[in-house]
């Protein structure tokens, strides 16, 4: 029976009762408790179970090691699963009992405010006990700026003399990082209500009042010069036979709960320890005690006994004579472990203390890290013991999160292994919320003894950050939705949403997909959009395509050494398509380069590439061409393009209003001219994606609206349709143009896309030359591109689609080739597909297939263009 | 989270940057005298030193320089940064 004792209690106030409810149970307990003590208070000792064996468990410890004491809290702030010994008391607060588990539907609402904070400073202490006060203050005196971040809700007064010094409570130290990079968690739990804040209007200070509502919480992302680790140390269970049931607590939490909170715990104690802070401990812990038991002594605890809660403790005298006493308490003390789970996981390392039989920090952290205190070894000598040997190891716990047992560590270590880390990995001791507190030193040591090695001679596993539970929600902060990653829009893009656009994401880009007229569905959209295209005209916004200027007088040597063609004897005023490789030969991106002088060219990229090339250029010009004086400048947003494509792109141009003479023979495919396009400046391209006659506008960013709806009004007469990428992604494909990305996967060169003609060796080295005749790269039976009809032509290949050459039927299936474009043409009334084939380019006219769930899907193997191969179309 | 001192900015957060790999790996002269294997031994070996490690890093979302750094492979600790074209130093 536990209960409130009629004074003590220094962290609570008497003076300020809180109702509270946990499982449905109406409670009372005071201001400054935690949810344990109140519990405690009311007698509630035995209200939990373990998680995997549903075994009763009550409260052991009072701090982030508890293993048993679980909880959800519901209100006034959500918490799926944190332990009892460090939940603040509040009014009203409403939890329910957790065997170690959340439950997902406890999950609160999405919303809530999570800012992120970021702070320089020279010194930040992680703990504020005696140990991390007096390194605040002395870092004060030195004129740090002072960060301390104390985990429990409590006011720490004892810092102060600093100019700049500033005290987190309710704050965790969920990691700490290279550099002195720490990640801190602060809640507002016991502190809610208001704070008052002065803010200056000028010279005026006007008084704002700031609500804190429970629940908020902020993540403080701290560069600290030094990081002092001052997180103390906890005190070790041991392993005995009914060591885990309800009335087994630790000597020192037995001690603080009356301590601190005026509770006791129990009426009549043993206590079984190893070391003397644990035996004063267990002095102070308030019950009758009837026995202390020290290992030290070569007495031993060796059985609890209850139903469920300790009833009678039998013990183990030295001469092996045993004894049985009535107790309702067991206060342990195995010794104490450094808290140095944040040392550890940024690279400190430990070393065992014999005398303490315990591991300490050896010193060889990172040179801005130090520890503190207790956490630094400063701790009382205690007896090498671990776990009990008389009695049935099957019912000596160690981890009591993971109902693991010595019986377990031991299957364990004779199935062969030897590491800790392996051992954690077969038995999941440690990974529990608590990360092997109570127990890693435990199943290092008992491992130790099962191999026969020394005491020490290897510790226990590594934690690893977040310290405590943390939600995704709390990381996130205010980085979601919109804020999650920026969206670009281009210039049009306000359009496209009066239109009724579709959109997909291309990277960042939000491009139009397709242009849904009513009641159409996607497929019949995309059909329209192609047919216009075909027979008409259509627009589409090209503002996203990438653009840099790269200038200088070097700029064609350059260009010539990055393209697998010649760019330096192209004329101003003319463009020419061209490929990149990387040094391994294989194809990295494609574009056009636009010739606007004899020292400055304009060249595009794929739309996901523009900032990869744009790195890859300065790669080039930084580290290895130093002397060729080029510049390459982004101009992507600079630039608004509509892409106009289909046999009555002249008479919109015109009907728009255009200065430039678009004759076929002043104005050829490949060349652009400068001049107006519905008044405003504009540059007009002869370039085509499609395979229609086809020019592009580029246009000022600021005009880009503009045009696009000059260019769309003048237009309706001859039945103008946007279009979006998926016409696009059809219209490039019925030609065989490929779109790097999609048709190529970063292991295909030129070659292998029948694009020898682009390949001009003669013209000197360039980037990728080289490995062309590399083996491998040279292979005959390399993956190629061809063209694939199937021959059920309204059959639609999946993209990915694995090709095979015999339908036996067999498996494993020798597999040749992938699908990597598949559409249904408007323009051809079919399917169509495009694959990378094992030696295509010499199986046109042979029958692929593609295995599918429903059924095998013959196709023909073809040429990959499909559509005007010729190009009379596009050069008319 | 590193802090790369940047010749040009000092010290910055590593999200600022692109890791280079090793550096000093130039570009050969003739890349047609060199046989497939030395070809692919360019192309594709690196060291991977514990300890000192001469590599390169790109301050991408800052000054947008590359430059040459010393850093302890084990400790992640830089000992020296230099710019291109500078001898290394001792």
């Amino acid at each position: 029976m536990s209960r409130r004792l009629e004074a003590g209690g220094s962290w609570i106030d008497r003076a300020k009762p809180l109702r509270f409810t946990f499982d449905g149970a109406e409670y009372e307990g005071f201001e400054g408790d935690t949810l344990a003590s109140a519990l405690l208070a009311n007698g509630v000792v035995d209200g939990f179970w373990s998680p995997i064996l549903s075994r009763p468990r009550g409260v052991m410890t009072d701090g982030t090691d508890e293993p048993n004491a679980f909880v959800a809290v519901l209100e006034p702030w959500v918490d799926l699963i944190t332990p009892a010994t460090t939940v603040p008391l509040v009014e009203g607060l409403v939890a329910l009992a957790r065997a170690g588990v959340a439950d997902l539907a406890d999950a609160a609402p999405a919303g809530g405010r999570i800012g992120h904070v970021h702070r320089h400073v020279e010194t930040l202490i992680v703990g504020g006990g005696d140990a991390g006060c007096e390194a605040a203050r002395a870092a004060a005196g030195r004129g740090d700026r002072v960060l301390l971040v104390e985990e429990r809700p409590r006011t720490i007064t004892d810092v102060s003399g600093g100019e700049d010094v500033t005290v987190l409570s309710d704050a965790t130290a969920l990691g700490v990082y290279d550099d002195g990079y720490v990640i801190v968690h602060e809640r507002v739990r016991a502190a809610a209500g208001e704070r008052r804040v002065t803010v200056y209007a000028g010279n005026d200070p006007v008084e704002h009042t700031i609500p804190l509502p429970h629940g908020m919480e902020r993540i403080w992302h701290v560069r600290a010069g030094r990081v002092v680790l001052a997180t103390g140390a906890f005190e070790r269970p041991l392993a005995f036979v009914g060591n885990d049931r309800p009335g087994v607590m630790l000597a020192s939490s037995a001690m603080r709960y009356i301590e601190r909170f005026g509770v006791l715990p129990g009426e009549r104690a043993v206590a079984f320890v190893t070391n003397d802070w644990g035996k004063e401990a267990a002095g102070r812990a308030g019950a009758e005690l009837v026995d202390v038991v020290d290992a030290r002594d070569g007495r031993a605890v060796v059985r609890a006994d209850g139903d469920p809660r300790v009833a009678s403790v039998t013990i183990r005298e030295a001469d092996g004579s045993g004894t049985t006493v009535k107790a309702d308490l067991l206060l342990i003390s195995g010794g104490w472990n450094p808290n140095l789970g944040l040392w550890r996981a940024i690279g400190g390392g430990l070393t065992y203390d014999e005398g303490r039989a315990c591991f300490v920090p050896d010193g060889a952290g990172p040179s801005w890290l130090s520890v503190a205190g207790a956490a630094s070894g400063a701790l009382p000598e205690s007896a090498p013991l671990w776990f009990v040997e008389h009695g049935d190891d099957a019912e000596k716990y160690v981890d009591l999160q993971r109902d693991q047992t010595v019986t377990d560590v031991r299957m364990a270590v004779e199935a062969g292994l030897r590491s800790v880390e392996h051992v954690k990995r077969a038995t999941y001791i440690g990974t529990a919320v608590d990360q092997g507190r109570t127990s890693g030193v435990l199943t290092a040591e008992i491992v130790n003894t099962a191999l026969g090695w020394d005491p020490g001679a290897q510790g226990p596993t590594n934690a690893r950050p977040p310290y405590t539970p943390v939600s995704y929600k709390s990381l996130a902060g205010p980085y979601q939705g919109l804020l999650l990653e920026p969206i670009r829009i281009t210039p049009i893009h306000a359009s496209h949403i009066e239109r009724g656009a579709e959109f997909e994401n291309v990277g960042q880009w939000k491009r139009p997909w397709y242009f849904p007229r009513d009641g159409e569905s996607t497929d019949e959209a995309v059909a329209r959009e192609c047919l216009a295209v075909r027979n008409a005209i259509g627009a589409m916004d090209a503002s996203t395509l990438g653009k840099i200027e790269v200038v200088g007088p070097d700029a064609p040597a350059f260009l010539d050494r990055m393209y697998t063609n010649r760019m330096s004897n192209l004329k101003p005023g003319a463009i020419r398509y061209g490929l990149m490789c990387g040094l391994d030969g294989m194809v990295f991106d494609d574009g056009v380069a636009m010739r606007l002088g004899e020292d400055r060219f304009l060249v595009t990229t794929t739309t996901g590439g523009a900032a990869r090339v744009l790195d890859h250029f300065e790669e080039w010009l930084q580290t290895e061409w130093t002397d060729l004086r080029v510049f390459c400048t982004t101009v992507t947003e600079q630039w608004a393009v509509v892409a106009l494509n289909g046999p009555q792109t002249r008479d919109v141009l015109t009907a728009a209003g255009t200065d430039v003479d678009l004759a076929k023979e002043a104005f050829p495919h490949m060349t652009f001219r400068d001049g107006a396009v519905a008044g405003v400046p504009a540059r007009l391209a002869r370039v085509s994606f499609s395979g229609e006659l086809a020019f592009e506008a580029h246009v000022s960013s600021w005009h880009g609206r503009y045009v696009w709806d000059a260019l769309m009004a003048a237009g309706e007469p001859f039945g103008i349709a946007p279009y979006g990428t998926e016409a696009m992604h059809v219209l490039r494909a019925e030609k065989g143009y490929v779109i790097v990305g999609q048709d190529t996967d970063g292991t295909v060169t030129p070659f292998d896309l029948g694009m020898d003609w682009i390949v001009n060796p003669s013209k000197g080295d360039f980037i990728g030359r080289r490995s062309f005749s590399r083996p491998d790269t040279a292979r005959p039976d390399r993956k190629q591109l061809v063209g694939l009809l199937p021959e059920e032509p309204q059959v639609l290949l999946p993209e990915g689609a694995q090709l095979i050459l015999q339908d036996t039927g067999a498996i494993p299936m020798p597999m040749s080739g992938h699908v990597t474009s598949s559409y249904r043409s408007a323009a051809l009334g079919r399917t169509f597909a495009l694959a990378m084939l094992k030696g295509g380019h010499a199986m046109h006219g042979r029958t692929v297939f593609a295995p599918m769930p429903e059924g095998t899907v013959a196709a023909t193997v073809t040429p990959p263009v499909f559509y005007d191969p010729v190009g009379t179309r596009r050069d008319g | 989270m590193l802090l790369v001192p940047c010749p040009w900015c000092g010290l910055r957060d590593e999200v600022e940057f692109r890791y280079g790999g090793q550096t000093h790996v130039n570009y050969p002269a003739d890349p047609d005298a060199l046989t497939d294997e030395e070809w692919a031994d360019f192309l594709f070996m690196r060291d991977n030193p514990s300890g000192d490690f001469r590599e390169r890093w790109f301050h991408a979302a800052g000054c947008r320089r590359w430059f040459n750094a010393i850093r302890n492979t084990a400790t992640y600790e830089f000992r020296a940064v230099y710019r291109v074209g500078e001898k290394p130093p001792a």
